[in-house]
């Protein structure tokens, strides 16, 4: 034990080891009314490892060629020890980071996460998600079947109708004037190297950005107002341990619906593993019907929602482009008196709950074939979406806020 | 609590007609009755499959020692699928008939089989290999009632017999109905079961690790929800100290 504790010394005096799991774990305080809502911050953390390491031994196996993609990932799922594990793991981890992610954000759109001070926090965490949805898009080419094929195929060309650079950057994307094994190259290079090297980075950057400002917590209300003599909030624990262990709590509940899909139901009925990519990449047969993963639908919907203007489908990749960068501006359309929910009056819990309504409601026509009557409900949808963002300014100021406790409160 | 609800009943509202019309004006498909716990229909399903769709098709994911998973012995491998001499057990499952060869005969090359139970349905399987009629329009003499125009001729017409395709007009719908007009060796009944073997068989094989994957999944979850009841006591015990 001396012994042990003389190392930390000799460690402590050239690397601030002990500094930093205070600042960071041990007197971090957190606010101790977290609810529910607060699981999916940590769970994220926990999805993001568990890509990372399963995805180590997927590349240690799969091969990053056309001719030879679709067999070596049947290879994993048959002649690999525990292969067929590991790449469950890895797809379903794919869907539930976005399952994780999109609660995360909702849990800031309730209780106002992303309001001053923490404004860098939230568009840090933004640039998380555009990353994440680049990182599924390339590695769902790789398993080299006819969604991963088609469905890249459909989102390059979409660059492909940006006026005047469009064709060009459409080729620099590909390598190649169709998508091809250049192509697949240098998505695995992306997949596996270049995208999660910066999500690692700025996943570091989105916690010490919240450990400079602090959590939020349901109530919308500063911890730091009230301090001890010491400077301690007097409404907030030590991150470890009552936090640790409550994120474990967590952590083992996340697991037990993980593993449940992954054992049980891994496909989840052709939303996590599509039927048609166990077809091999064909590039001479178009399928019927082509529909992103289920994450992105929501803003496939919109693309596919705004009529082609002059010949082009410029205008509704533009509004796809703004319905997802959208976020990035909350933390100025929000002009309400108090940052939570639970302050706040009936119009902003009317329109986040149509916002709720719409994202869905785009998510479920994006997995569709575009019929007359689905376009105009995704119209529809697509308004409200967007009214919510354009319209905060004016019905966050007119709403009528309740007054905020002084100190957090539980329920 | 009542936003959710509502919300809830809306989206019910969007996605349910939207699943009710996904099937469409297709060919009612039957219920396969897959049972992978039936290692004695597996291993029939594994010899009707060697026999018959190995002739041109072929599997070339999936491994002849796979199938001691089912039950199988090495000798029985062997000797019951006719191995010729001289294959390894470790090798896959290829086809007898030559690609190209076949792609002169039937228009298409034959599809590899290893994966197909995934990208379609085994009730798709199911109804398929029960779906083929008569038709003299084409060039092979015969369709399929789930997949219109098929290249594949019906293999198996020596055990199901002839059928050909009644379209009946019921209160201004169109039913289709496959009637049998020329017995083979085996009754419906019979021809049917031999149907769902091979389509158990096909399941296995498009994911052989689904034999453990179940098992493993339990014991999984038993351990999980006895880390939760503990990893809750914990945190029980440490939030003592605080007053909400």
């Amino acid at each position: 034990m001396k012994l042990l504790h003389k190392l930390l010394g000799w460690v402590d005096a050239r690397f601030p080891l002990t500094a930093t799991w205070k600042a960071h774990v041990s007197e971090y305080y957190a606010p101790k009314n977290f609810n529910f809502w607060y699981f999916f911050g940590s769970l994220a953390l926990l999805v993001l490892v568990i890509q990372i390491a399963s995805g180590i031994f997927l590349t240690m196996n799969y091969k990053p060629d056309a001719l030879f993609a679709f067999a070596s990932v049947e290879y994993i799922m048959r002649d690999v020890q525990w292969g067929w594990l590991l790449r469950y793991i890895h797809s379903t981890g794919a869907s539930m980071f976005f399952v994780v992610v999109y609660l995360h954000m909702f849990r800031g759109l309730m209780y106002g996460s992303f309001r001053k001070p923490r404004e860098l926090l939230w568009i840090i965490g933004m640039i998380i998600y555009l990353m994440l949805m680049a990182e599924a898009f390339m590695g769902y080419l790789l398993p080299w079947g006819q969604m991963s094929f088609w469905g890249a195929q459909v989102i390059v060309n979409l660059f492909s109708s940006v006026p005047f650079i469009g064709p060009d950057l459409a080729l620099l994307i590909r390598g190649d004037f169709v998508i091809s094994d250049v192509t697949l190259n240098r998505f695995f290079a992306l997949h596996v190297i270049a995208i999660p090297l910066v999500l690692v980075l700025i996943v570091v950057a989105h916690l010490v950005a919240l450990h400079e400002v602090g959590s939020n917590n349901p109530d919308g209300i500063e911890i730091k107002k009230h301090k001890d003599a010491k400077g301690k909030p007097l409404d907030g624990i030590p991150f470890h341990p009552y936090y640790t262990v409550k994120d474990g709590v967590g952590v083992v509940g996340f697991l037990i619906i993980f593993c449940a899909i992954i054992f049980f139901a891994p496909d989840m009925g052709g939303y996590f593993l599509e039927d048609n990519n166990f077809i091999p990449a064909n590039p001479m047969k178009t399928p019927e019907h082509i529909a992103p993963v289920w994450y992105f639908t929501p803003y496939y919907a919109i693309l596919r929602a705004v009529p082609p203007m002059f010949g082009s489908q410029f205008p509704g990749v533009v509004a796809m482009g703004v319905a997802t960068m959208a976020f990035f501006f909350l933390p100025w359309l929000d002009r309400g008196k108090v940052k939570s929910i639970r302050y706040r009056g009936p119009i902003y819990k009317i329109f986040l709950t149509l916002f709720v309504i719409s994202f869905i409601g785009l998510g479920t026509l994006g997995l569709l074939p575009a019929t007359p009557v689905y376009t105009l409900i995704a119209r529809v949808l697509a308004v409200v979406y967007f009214a919510f963002f354009l319209l905060m300014p004016w019905y966050t100021r007119i709403d009528k806020c309740k007054p905020e406790p002084d100190r957090v409160t539980s329920r | 609590m009542n936003a959710i609800k509502k919300l809830w009943m809306l989206v019910l509202l969007i996605a349910v007609p939207a699943v009710a019309t996904a099937g469409g004006a297709e060919f009612h498909l039957d219920k396969a009755p897959v049972d992978l716990e039936d290692k004695v229909s597996l291993q029939r399903g594994a010899k009707l499959f060697t026999s018959y769709c190995l002739s041109c098709h072929s599997a070339s994911y999936m491994r002849y020692n796979r199938l001691m998973d089912i039950g199988m012995s090495e000798e029985q491998i062997k000797k019951d699928l006719l191995l010729p001499e001289g294959t390894k057990l470790g090798s896959t499952m290829q086809a007898a008939m030559d690609k190209e060869a076949a792609q002169q005969v039937y228009g298409v090359a034959p599809m590899d089989l290893s994966v197909i139970a995934r990208s379609r349905t085994p009730d798709w399987l199911y109804t398929y290999m029960r779906g083929f009629y008569v038709d003299s329009s084409r060039p092979s003499g015969w369709n399929n009632a789930v997949f219109p125009s098929v290249a594949m001729p019906h293999i198996l017409a020596e055990l199901q017999g002839e059928q050909t395709l009644e379209v009946e007009r019921y209160e201004g719908h169109e039913i289709s109905k496959l009637v049998l007009t020329k017995p083979g060796s085996m009754g419906v009944a019979e021809y049917d079961a031999t149907i769902a073997d091979l389509v158990n068989y096909l399941v296995f094989m498009s994911e052989p690790a689904k034999l453990v994957r179940y098992k493993l999944g339990f014991i999984v979850l038993g351990f999980l929800f006895v880390l939760l009841i503990l990893v809750y006591a914990l945190k029980k015990e440490i939030w003592k100290d605080i007053q909400p």
